[in-house]
């Protein structure tokens, strides 16, 4: 199946003989294996043998046998994860495979099933961890076998009570490639090792990030549209989600906005460039909202944003020239000085901590507005993707972003956005999984 | 609103009683006050005895006179809003001239005060918008001081590097720091466009600021930032990755989220920190969208202004970072010396525009000047707290237009000055040291020119304080002025003298010496013609060169004329070095005489005297005899003991009734005067005057004569022409001589062909 020029590989195809879901390919390194099998007393440690017996097997294996090992050999060995390490958020995706056969289940060595239960049964783990059950993707089919892809992020400095857990359910016996990343694939690579005995297949995050948009956009066929559009963005009353066609995406802006923002070039499935970025992200505004409110979460900011009004604390056109600047084409509404208001104490002290974060929140959504405006300017691309968790939630910065591209670019730029926005590097991690190298 | 300063009315409203066409512009704690002005201001006017009184021995060659003269004169003056009006009322109080009837006004504040102008001054406001009036300043600047525009370069050993003027100053990009960001095309005087803007600006770090650190002014804010550390507050690319983002080749000192730490830790942090994490962060995003409008607009020359900027370092030195970040290199962030003036220049030259300001050249008047005044508060901390100070500019309309010497190779990178004095500690504290020294020489020369007015001697000592204190300024910050030069040194000596009204201190000595050399004059042009060709062209160059030894400019020379009057040509002939000279390219020289003669030959002659008598006339002479047109270039106006046209006119008048040769080209009109449309004894090429220029031009000239130190050494040694040229100077000064690997009487003699691929 080619899609946006995505390859699935081994999807479709019709499976034959289910190899010994136990099978574990074989120890990435020395260290790796001996580790596990003092680390792990209660894993089969037979494991590691029997893999290396079996890829002696097939070394010796007919033309049309290879075929056959070549598709169950490229299949990784469960459990099958993605992961990606931010500044701010760790997003995994979990791929539960539903087609498990009772032999198959009998087999599963209990670290798997247990790693499987405690996913799927739980939509919160511990006090940070979330699922997005919403956007789980249900009866997907991937290297041949179907099952539910999952979709949970926890905040990085949670990753130490992770590795905990990972250690607890001896996660290091299973032998299984972690593909991760993002900045903390290399950060907490020693931590991992370290504290809970995995080896990571680091990845970069920019490749993943393409790699996992364009293939959650081809397998999402079904229930809502996975990329979307405001439709008459500058009219409030008629503004509504519309879904779009991302079939033939080249060129595109991708902007993905996490702590910090990332501004790509996209032109073909391997051919991309990072244009820019800006430091001033969702980084910035949960941390001046944490400063300015004393909130904590970027739920709570958002909702404090939601109930203020940043004209309080902005200074605004109008403010300043009483209407429009017509010398210049600037309207009134339009924001002269961000926080311009402030620099004077009456106004400081009346305005209200829900202004305040409104405030933050549409100076750095704004900003990011202007700068990928002039980016696709000058790389000459119409059609932009936000990304990012920074838009999860949080439909006041995607309104204000497909309003702001939209009339300062007299409709010549459409907003995108996607479903799954924070996830994709994740699944891009996981789609490298066969890969190792 | 502080209305007990008193003004010292001498200092800062200078000419005030003949003050008209006033231009305010009143921003957020700044006024900007304009008016245009004429100064009288006295003259050294030399006049021809009639032929039929001048036969008698002994009386002088010609008459000097002192002469008053108005030349116009621009006054900018910026002080705190609390002074306003105070400042008012002092106007009100010394305008004489009752023909204003307007004020133009322009800046946020000038809605604010506008009752309150009116009402003291009776003068209507008129109020003009405020993006042209910027933009107009800012194209005056450009194009009438030099050294204007600079690069701030923290770390190095000069803060400061001031950019060459460059004769065509459009297109640029202003990017103006106000409390939000404009960004302005500018593509013409008059075409100019708003191609963009963020509302991310000085507003946002003092509002955002004052919340965060409960600092409330602006000042502080910087001061705060200054001492902070932002990693503490930002996170890094290395808080992300550990390390570096290898592949994108992002370090890991970049801040990948600012206020990052902030949304991830709970804990309190310094103000200072969170004020300079504020400060990175505005100036980078300004800084990445003047580079994304640089780059989709294709202009290379940026320059940055607003209160955000305004000459503080610190802003100054994140913007360039910044723009040095995202253009890699490609594009320098360009600050303007008087970016606060730029306002109220535009706003006054709206209100002037019947006087066509435009048409004329101006120059700095560095006598009534401040210069710039921020530097790092580490380095002088009094003058961030500078609280009721009052800083000038004042730009005198030149008698002449300016304009560049035609047969520059590349006016766009030409420097007239040979020694940055910014760049180069050891020759800066010679030079300062040695303009020092030669004070109370100079103080004693200005009295003694006026000899018959006890009060030279107390306009001659306010004369040595005002330098003195300039040197002093400029110990300490070197670019006060823009480049720091011996031009510039020497300028401003003489525009101090002016000030004083010590107007040409050398006239009688010069005179005294003309007449003298003049004596002469036959009998070294008959000496010469005795003898063989090859011969005559040594001696004519031994006499050019000994000739340039005679210069009050220089201290070695000044000391032996000053005690033995006596010294004379033949004994500065065995002054000279020998052959080889330090510099000595006079086989090619004697090869070429040998071909055909050059068309026209432009001289820029030095002193008065024996050198433009004994040692200019001869060689130019040959040159005439040769078939060559001469075109001799000499200064507007007096300075030191440098020849003026107006006496210029005189001497070759005397020389044509001794020498027939001279006679016929005057009447020929193969040798021509003209005027530089310069006072200063060091050269600058690019700001000449334009009869000059078209002199030059008509008459094809293939030939550039420039002799003397300060126009051949200080200035244009580097200087590329695209047709020969003879540059020729004596080295009097042993720490000079010293540097060019010479000794004291070392001469100079370049002569240079322009490869043939420029022809």
């Amino acid at each position: 199946m080619e899609l946006n020029g995505f390859h699935c590989d081994g999807e479709g195809c019709a499976e034959e003989q289910e190899e010994e879901p136990k099978a574990l390919r074989l120890p990435r390194s020395k260290t790796d294996a001996s580790c596990s099998i003092i680390a792990t007393p209660g894993a089969d440690s037979a494991a590691a043998g029997g893999s290396a017996l079996r890829e002696q097997r097939m070394s010796k294996s007919t033309p049309a046998m290879l075929r056959l090992d070549s598709l169950k050999k490229n299949r990784p060995p469960f459990p099958w994860f993605g992961m990606d390490i931010g500044g701010t958020l760790v997003k995994l995706v979990y791929f539960e495979p539903k087609d498990i056969t009772a032999e198959e289940e009998q087999e599963e060595v209990e670290s798997l099933k247990s790693i499987r239960r405690y996913l799927t049964s739980h939509t919160a783990y511990g006090k940070t961890g979330i699922r997005d059950v919403h956007l789980e993707l249900s009866d997907l089919t991937l290297w041949g076998r179907k099952g539910n892809l999952h979709f949970i992020r926890f905040p990085t400095h949670e990753l130490p009570a992770f590795l905990q857990m990972g250690r607890d359910k001896h996660f290091s016996s299973l032998h299984t490639t972690l593909c991760a990343t993002g900045g903390g694939a290399f950060k907490y690579e020693d931590d991992f090792r370290t504290m809970a005995n995995l080896q990571l297949l680091k990845l970069d995050e920019l490749d993943c990030l393409i790699k996992g948009v364009l293939y959650i956009y081809s397998v999402v066929s079904s229930g809502p549209p996975e990329c979307y559009y405001f439709e008459h963005p500058t009219d409030p009353e008629r503004c509504e989600q519309k879904a779009y066609n991302l079939e033939n995406p080249y060129p595109l802006l991708l902007v993905n906005i996490g702590s910090g923002v990332s501004i790509l070039a996209v032109y073909s499935k391997d051919n991309y460039k990072r244009v820019t970025g800006t430091s001033l992200g969702g980084g910035t505004f949960l941390g001046l909202c944490c400063l300015l409110t004393g909130c904590s979460t970027f739920e709570e900011a958002l909702a404090m944003a939601t109930e203020g009004e940043s004209t309080h604390v902005d200074k605004l056109v109008r403010d300043i020239y009483g209407g429009d600047y017509e010398r210049f084409g600037l309207p009134g509404w339009a924001v002269a000085s961000s926080f311009g208001n402030m620099i004077c104490k009456e106004k400081r002290d009346s305005v209200s901590k829900e202004d305040l974060a409104r405030a933050t929140l549409v100076t750095i959504t704004n900003n990011i507005g202007s700068i990928t405006r002039m980016c696709a300017l000058n790389e000459n691309i119409e059609r932009v993707v936000f990304v990012g968790n920074f838009l999860r939630v949080n439909t006041l910065s995607m309104k204000l972003l497909a309003y702001a591209l939209d009339y300062w670019s007299k409709g010549q730029l459409k907003a995108l956005f996607l479903r799954h926005e924070g996830y994709f590097g994740a699944v891009g991690a996981l789609l490298e999984l066969p890969n190792p190298s | 609103m502080d209305k007990s300063i008193t003004l010292p009315p001498d200092e800062i409203f200078r000419n005030l009683e003949n003050a008209k066409r006033f231009a305010i512009d009143i921003g957020g704690s700044l006024t900007k006050l304009a008016y245009y002005s004429t100064v009288q201001h006295k003259v050294a006017k030399v006049r021809s005895f009639d032929h039929s009184a001048k036969e008698t021995e002994g009386d002088p060659l010609y008459e000097i006179s002192v002469q008053e003269e108005i030349t116009a004169r621009l006054h900018f003056i910026k002080f705190e809003n609390a002074y306003i009006e105070t400042c008012l009322d002092f106007i009100k109080d010394h305008l004489v001239n009752t023909e204003t009837k307007v004020i133009k006004a322009t800046g946020g504040g000038a809605y604010k005060f506008k009752d309150l102008i009116e009402k003291k001054l009776k003068l209507k406001v008129d109020k003009e918008d405020e993006m042209t009036c910027l933009i107009k300043g800012c194209n005056f600047v450009l194009k009438n001081i030099p050294h204007e525009a600079f690069v701030y370069a923290k770390h190095a050993d000069s803060e400061f590097r001031f950019q060459n003027t460059h004769p065509d100053i459009f297109p640029y990009l202003l990017i103006n720091i106000g409390s939000g960001v404009s960004i302005v095309k500018v593509e013409a005087e008059d075409k100019f466009e708003r191609i963009g803007g963020s509302s991310i600006g000085g507003g946002t770090f003092w509002g955002l600021g004052a919340l965060l650190t409960k600092t409330k002014r602006f000042d502080e804010l910087l001061q705060l930032a200054s001492k902070g550390q932002h990693t503490n507050v930002d996170m890094l690319v290395k808080d992300i990755y550990g390390g570096a983002y290898g592949s994108l080749g992002l370090t890991g000192d970049l801040i990948a989220s600012s206020f990052g730490k902030s949304a991830t830790t709970d804990k309190e942090f310094s103000k200072e920190d969170m004020a300079k994490s504020l400060l990175h962060m505005i100036s980078n995003d300004i800084g990445q969208l003047a580079c994304l409008y640089a780059k989709l607009h294709n202009l290379t020359r940026v320059y940055f202004g607003g209160f955000f900027i305004r000459g503080h370092p610190v802003t100054m030195h994140t913007i360039t970072y910044s723009i040095n970040f995202f253009t890699k290199g490609e594009v320098q962030a360009l600050f303007l010396r008087h970016e606060g003036y730029l306002g109220a220049i535009g706003a006054f030259l709206k209100g002037a525009e019947e006087d066509n300001p435009n048409q004329y050249s101006w120059g700095e008047n560095y006598a009534g000047s401040s210069g710039l005044m921020s530097v790092s508060p580490e380095l002088n901390p009094v003058q961030r707290a500078r609280s009721g100070t009052f800083d000038m500019l004042e730009m005198d309309r030149l008698e002449r237009q300016l304009v560049n010497l035609p047969l520059l190779q590349d006016p766009t990178s030409y420097i007239p000055d040979t020694v940055e004095l910014t760049e180069d500690a050891l020759a800066r504290v010679y030079w300062l040291y040695c303009f020092e020294e030669a004070l109370d020489g100079v103080v004693k020369r200005a009295i003694a020119s006026q000899k018959d007015q006890p009060e030279a001697v107390e306009r001659a000592e306010k004369f040595r304080q005002k330098y003195r204190h300039k040197l002093q300024t400029l110990r300490h910050q070197p670019f006060a002025y823009g480049s720091l030069t011996v031009r510039s040194l020497l300028d401003t000596r003489e525009h101090c003298l002016n000030e004083f009204n010590f107007p040409d201190p050398y006239s009688k000595i010069k005179q005294k010496e003309n007449d003298m050399a003049l004596k002469y004059y036959l009998k070294v042009v008959k000496s010469v013609e005795e003898l063989s060709w090859e011969q005559r062209q040594f001696t004519l160059v031994k006499g050019l060169l000994a000739g340039n030894v005679f210069d009050w400019g220089a201290k070695a020379v000044s000391d032996v004329l000053e005690s033995d009057p006596e010294f004379g040509f033949e004994q500065a002939k065995q002054q000279l070095q020998e052959r080889p000279w330090l510099v000595d390219a006079y086989n090619q020289w004697i090869e070429r005489l040998k071909g055909p003669p050059h068309k026209c030959a432009l001289f820029f002659v030095d002193n008065s005297g024996i050198d433009i008598i004994l040692g200019v006339f001869p060689f130019i002479r040959e040159l005439l005899i040769r078939g060559t047109e001469v075109v001799l270039a000499s200064n507007s106006g007096p300075a030191l003991n440098d020849v003026t046209n107006s006496e210029l006119q005189i001497l070759t008048e005397r020389i044509a009734a001794m020498d027939p040769v001279i006679h016929t080209a005057l009447k020929e009109d193969r040798l021509a005067l003209v005027q530089n449309g310069s006072s200063s004894p060091c050269l600058d090429l690019s700001r000449l005057d334009k009869v000059l220029a078209t002199v030059v031009r008509e008459r094809g000239t293939d030939l550039v004569i420039i002799e003397g130190m300060g126009r051949a050494i200080h200035t244009n040694y580097y200087a590329m022409l695209s047709c020969e040229s003879l540059k020729l100077a004596v080295i009097k000064n042993s720490w000079l001589a010293e540097r060019l690997g010479g000794k004291i009487f070392s001469v100079v003699f370049k002569y240079e062909v322009p490869s043939k691929a420029q022809g």
